[in-house]
């Protein structure tokens, strides 16, 4: 029983690093894991159960997202993982990591801002600029290239970048 | 048509998810036409963004459905193979699109009414529904302040794009009417606990519709007569003609895949 479970923690423990590597096919530097949607891996009965969440109900990653799973998990010789999507709890921005949200600046996109929701949804928004840091922007389009992100530009620089929508 | 329609048993949970899994899916699939024919590039990305949130809904919808009915019918099979009368949509979502101002204000009534309607439908004592709602909550609450924008901006806009939204809301305002209807079959839920009347939601989205419709300076309509009949499979005649389109590719190759 006890090597069983240690067998079980170290699947578990590789089958996490593995699946953690994954990226978000439209936002190539953010791994599922920084993102917040890889919520858990579990062994059960030698199997291994992944489970992710969705950013948008219709986030057309996901089925990607789970075909590079199962792939990651096949080059550490995991085969046939259960990959299972939830909706509970509902993703927000806020499991986004700090390392996520430094890495999306660094791309260019102005990270979503911490407590997100409907306050920060219907009040006043003041997002910073990823290139210059001015918080002197504004809202090109409320939606942008993905489901996740709205299209901003900043008034001191005059670059356009996206915006991580709050949600 | 090389393919059947199915039959489905829709018992009054079955028939509810079917009901707003075909609100989401129709509307999400007429805001889809606009794609590539928006007046505006941005209009275009965000009618497109909205729709794929809807169709996103929708499946989510679907699935359950058929894993409540527990007959083989996945949500494929209930987007693609039920006929016209057997959608179960409200009749205002598959009105046409019309002019962008139609598009604007159809998707003002519908979501000021689905903002509220998931928020409370949070609280479902079924977990499946109660996750579907927290998850469409936060998007319907985009679509929302999105068309209001809109709304107002039309409305206090040009006499010409105040006409238009002005004739949007005349022409679309009797089907908001069936957006509170309930029959026993969701009677039996909602005193279960497991839908909510959305009769409790009436006085919130007419504040909403006369907040946002005065802003525009429009006028809400004073007629009180309202149509219905999509709750039922009663449709009007443009339904049948957007699922042949939506279905078409499934009914000539069945199961088709890519």
């Amino acid at each position: 029983m006890v090597i069983a479970a240690d067998q079980d923690r170290d699947l578990r423990a590789a089958a996490w690093t593995a699946a953690a590597q994954v990226v978000d096919p439209e936002i190539p530097v953010l791994t599922i894991a920084d993102l917040g949607v890889l919520r858990k891996i579990a062994v059960v009965d030698g199997r291994v159960e992944v489970t992710i969440t969705p950013t948008y109900s219709g986030c057309p990653a996901m089925n990607m997202i789970a075909l590079e799973i199962e792939l990651a998990l096949a080059r550490e010789g995991i085969a046939k993982p259960v990959i299972t999507t939830v909706l509970s709890p509902a993703w927000t921005t806020d499991w986004m990591s700090d390392e996520g949200r430094r890495k999306l600046k660094d791309y260019g996109i102005a990270p979503p801002q911490p407590g997100g929701g409907r306050r920060a949804l219907f009040g006043e928004q003041q997002v910073a600029c990823p290139q210059c840091g001015s918080t002197d922007t504004e809202v090109l389009s409320e939606f942008g290239s993905t489901s996740c992100k709205a299209l901003w530009r900043c008034k001191s620089c005059r670059e356009p970048f996206d915006y991580f929508k709050c949600h | 048509m090389a393919v059947a329609s199915i039959s489905v048993k829709e018992t009054p949970l079955v028939l509810y998810a079917l009901r707003r899994a075909d609100d989401a899916l129709i509307l999400g699939h007429r805001l889809s036409e606009w794609c590539g024919h928006a007046p505006m590039l941005e209009e275009d990305m965000a009618l497109a963004n909205m729709a794929l949130d809807l169709i996103g809904q929708s499946r989510e919808l679907y699935s359950y459905a058929g894993k409540v009915e527990d007959a083989g019918n996945d949500e494929d099979r209930l987007a693609y193979l039920r006929d016209v009368r057997q959608y179960r949509n409200v009749l205002l979502v598959e009105q046409p699109n019309g002019d962008f101002a139609h598009t604007i204000i159809r998707q003002f009534l519908y979501s000021a009414f689905a903002d509220l309607y998931w928020r409370e439908m949070m609280s479902s004592s079924d977990a499946t529904l109660a996750a579907i709602a927290a998850k469409s909550e936060k998007e319907t609450a985009y679509h929302l302040r999105h068309s209001s924008e809109w709304v107002i901006r039309l409305g206090d806009g040009t006499d010409e794009s105040n006409r238009r939204a002005q004739d949007a809301l005349e022409d679309l305002w009797a089907f908001t009417g069936e957006l509170f209807h309930v029959d026993d079959a969701e009677r039996s839920l909602i005193a279960e606990g497991v839908v909510i009347d959305p009769e409790r939601l009436r006085s919130a989205w007419t504040a909403t519709i006369n907040d946002v419709v005065q802003t525009a300076t429009l006028m809400v309509p004073a007629r009180d007569w309202m149509q219905k009949g999509g709750r039922s499979g009663n449709h009007s005649e443009h339904l049948g003609h957007l699922l042949s389109e939506l279905q078409s590719l499934q009914r000539s190759f069945p199961g088709a895949t890519w």
